[in-house]
């Protein structure tokens, strides 16, 4: 069974051949049922392996495919390592993805390039496969550039739009800030240890350098660096709520589901450099805590559906970053598999709605669609709810909760964390319900064009049960201590150790969690459906308003990175539009060209003339021999 | 001796002269051939006066090609008449750098 580890990756990346090659000449439900098929089987294969790995434990499984290349000793293979870390990622890219797919044959139904589409998904899902399941760092930033390329063609797929082609280079940009650093910190692994074999370099890392290291702390920087690009955290989020220029399912797939979380996987999987680098585990941790207030008090202010959703992925990576930076490796895994199927859910029906009223992502022109939608609006409620991690009855809350929790009692956890993802709780529930109100109570504002059909519904109910039952596999440990996915997970991530004196007090902070969550959801009561009018009155004041552009402008670091970095940027290059160094060149050639046209006069067939040419010339030549 | 070097420079510029006012280009080639000529004249005093037979034989080398000279120049007259139907040579001022 493992011996077809190599088929998982390769079939998404057959079926985007197959599509770029014939996909024009193809019927559409032919061009869907190779899109959908083929990552539709890699989850089959995905979960036939995973119940294998499940029941024979081992390690991991490694398959060498073929040698890439040698040069000097530096022998890359295409090789994958499924170990439980990567296994847990397949489960969710292929699983969520193939749901995603499906969904999209109803949502990219009338588009012209339906075939490009399915294409880039497939060539998507591919990439990302390729990056979770590589045995080395080469391949995996293989699959990291192809994900990058593959958002890049997504984003802008409706390219007629400029506003998405700008979207588009933006998100391209700004991740490849993040992947250069990246890179940087590849070569000089490969220079320290001669080999980018992840497995090598983990166990020779720990024999090399002691705790704290001036290298591992640079090489930790710069694989953070490559992290916060692609994950969009702190200073490079900016990408981020613009990639929603995209078709919604790409939203799902991309900016929830998986390319994002690529940062929290990298950090996760070179955890050994980390523990080593404390100075950049720390730093993990406060980009993701500084990140998901931003992010959370961003959305607060947004009226388009899909960005109040793209900033609180900003804000629930940053959650996860804040479990990665305290040790706690396997609560931000978790919470990355419970926010995979969350988010996807909350994103796929934002696109049902978006569909069904033609297009429409403000949320101030919608309303009412609780009765008209019904699947959709409890579908979206239950993501809702995990989202904004009501106490018990939903996974987000099992996953949030572990992660506050080690804030405090795992040994590197801080206070100051603490507040922070506690505040950053009570802002998500907030914008969260604040979403749900507006958009499906009150009074309908835009009549509703085409009701979701079942192939949209399906997807959404599948992932409303994963967002209630995923959280059940690891329980908390006063109330059914049940650690099913820290123990699969064990093999590969070190438990965060936890400070035994606050284990007592841990249902108080619990406690205080679930007020936190349910007290966010009351406040978007009273302001949206309770009582409006006070909403308006905050509105109104001066101060809020400013607070609200300024938040709703994502806190100014388009404008900020606009004027540091843009228009500088193209001022230079106005200057130098007419290339500086070849003006030098160019002013030879005028010369000769000028001076060619002046004694090109004097061909003009007047003998006499040339008669006298000759005679000064003569003259000019014996006056200068005689007198010389 | 000076004399005759006196003579071949008066012809040269008498013949240079000619050439550069005169317009009609049957008198322009005339011209040529005097200023032709006064070289010779000057390479022949040269030679009487280092007694040495070089001068003369220079002469007939000068003769020889103002035959030649002549006759390409008649051959381009002829056809410069034939196209413009004057001998004037500012006639042929059609060339435009």
């Amino acid at each position: 069974m493992e011996n077809l580890l190599w088929l998982i990756p390769a079939l998404p990346f057959a079926g985007a051949l197959l599509l770029v090659l014939f996909g024009s000449r193809l019927s559409r439900p032919l061009v869907a049922a190779i899109g959908v098929g083929s990552v539709g089987l890699s989850a089959l294969l995905t979960l036939l392996l995973g119940l294998q790995f499940l029941s024979e434990r081992p390690a991991f499984y490694h398959q060498q495919v073929w040698q890439w290349f040698e040069v000097a000793g530096f022998n890359p293979s295409v090789a994958f390592h499924l170990d439980a870390l990567a296994m847990v990622f397949i489960f969710v890219i292929t699983f969520v993805g193939s749901l995603i797919h499906l969904y999209a044959t109803a949502y990219m139904a009338d588009d012209a390039d339906f075939s490009r589409f399915f294409a880039c998904m497939n060539l998507f899902v591919g990439s990302m496969l390729v990056l979770v399941l590589a045995d080395n760092l080469l391949l995996l930033y293989l699959g990291w550039e192809g994900v990058g390329l593959c958002s890049y063609l997504l984003i802008g797929f409706w390219y007629k739009n400029p506003a998405n082609g700008y979207a588009a280079r933006k998100a391209f940009l700004i991740t490849r800030v993040g992947d250069t650093a990246l890179a940087i910190g590849l070569f000089l692994l490969f220079q320290l240890f001669g080999t980018l074999h992840i497995q090598s370099i983990a166990s020779e890392a720990m024999q090399v350098w002691d705790k704290g290291a001036p290298m591992a702390v640079l090489v930790a920087f710069l694989l953070l660096g490559g992290a916060v690009g692609k994950s969009g955290q702190l200073p490079l989020q900016t990408w981020l709520p613009d990639a929603m220029a995209g078709p919604t399912p790409v939203s799902a797939l991309i900016h929830a589901a998986t390319m994002v979380t690529a940062g929290v996987y990298l950090i996760a999987r070179m955890h050994v450099i980390f523990a080593l680098a404390p100075a950049a585990q720390l730093a993990v941790s406060v980009i993701g805590a500084a990140t998901l207030l931003l992010a959370g008090f961003s959305a607060l202010t947004q009226y388009d559906l899909k960005r109040v959703l793209a900033y609180s992925t900003i804000s629930q990576i940053g959650y996860m970053f804040l479990a990665l930076g305290v040790g706690a490796w396997s609560a931000g895994i978790f919470h990355f598999m419970i926010h995979a199927f969350f988010k996807a859910l909350l994103f796929l029906c934002a696109g049902a709605i978006i569909l069904a009223l033609h297009h429409e992502q403000d949320m101030r022109k919608m309303g009412g669609l609780r009765e008209k939608m019904p699947v959709v609006f409890w579908t979206f409620l239950i993501g809702a709810a995990s989202l904004a991690a009501v106490p018990l009855v939903t996974a987000g809350f099992y996953s949030k909760d572990q992660i506050l929790w080690l804030q405090l009692a795992g040994e590197n956890g801080n206070i100051g964390l603490y507040l922070a993802g506690l505040l950053g709780a009570l802002i998500t529930s907030i914008y969260t319900f604040r979403m749900v109100f507006m958009t499906f109570f009150g009074t309908g504002k835009t009549h509703l064009e085409h009701p979701p059909g079942k192939v949209i519904t399906v997807p959404l109910i599948i992932l409303a049960i994963l967002s209630v039952v995923g959280g059940f596999i690891e329980l908390p440990h006063n109330f059914g201590h049940l650690t099913l996915f820290s123990d699969l997970l064990a093999p590969v991530l070190p438990a965060v150790a936890i400070n035994e004196s606050m284990a007592a007090s841990e249902w108080l902070f619990q406690l205080l969690a679930a007020v936190v969550s349910l007290s966010g959801i009351f406040v978007a009561y009273l302001f949206y459906i309770a009582k409006p009018a006070l909403l308006t009155s905050i509105e109104r004041s001066g101060a809020a308003m400013a607070l609200h552009r300024f938040w709703h402008a994502g806190w100014g670091f388009d404008k900020l990175y606009d004027t540091l970095l843009v228009r500088p940027y193209v001022y230079l290059a106005n200057l130098n539009k007419r290339d500086v160094i070849d003006a030098f060149y160019s002013f030879l050639t005028d010369l000769a060209e000028a001076l060619h046209i002046m004694l090109a006069q004097t061909q003009n067939g007047v003998l006499r003339n040339y008669i006298m040419g000759v005679v000064v010339g003569a003259v000019a030549i014996l006056t200068l021999s005689l007198l010389l | 001796m000076e004399a005759g070097l006196l003579l071949a420079g008066i012809l040269f510029m008498l013949g240079l002269i000619s050439v550069l006012i005169r317009r009609n280009i049957i008198f322009m080639l005339l011209s040529v051939e005097i200023m032709l000529n006064a070289a010779g004249l000057a390479f022949i005093v040269a030679g009487t006066r280092s007694a040495q037979p070089d001068g003369q034989v220079m002469f007939i080398f000068i003769l020889t090609m103002a035959a030649a000279e002549v006759s390409v120049g008649l051959a381009l007259i002829l056809q410069l008449y034939h196209r413009l139907k004057t001998l004037d040579s500012d006639a042929a001022n059609k060339m435009r750098g």
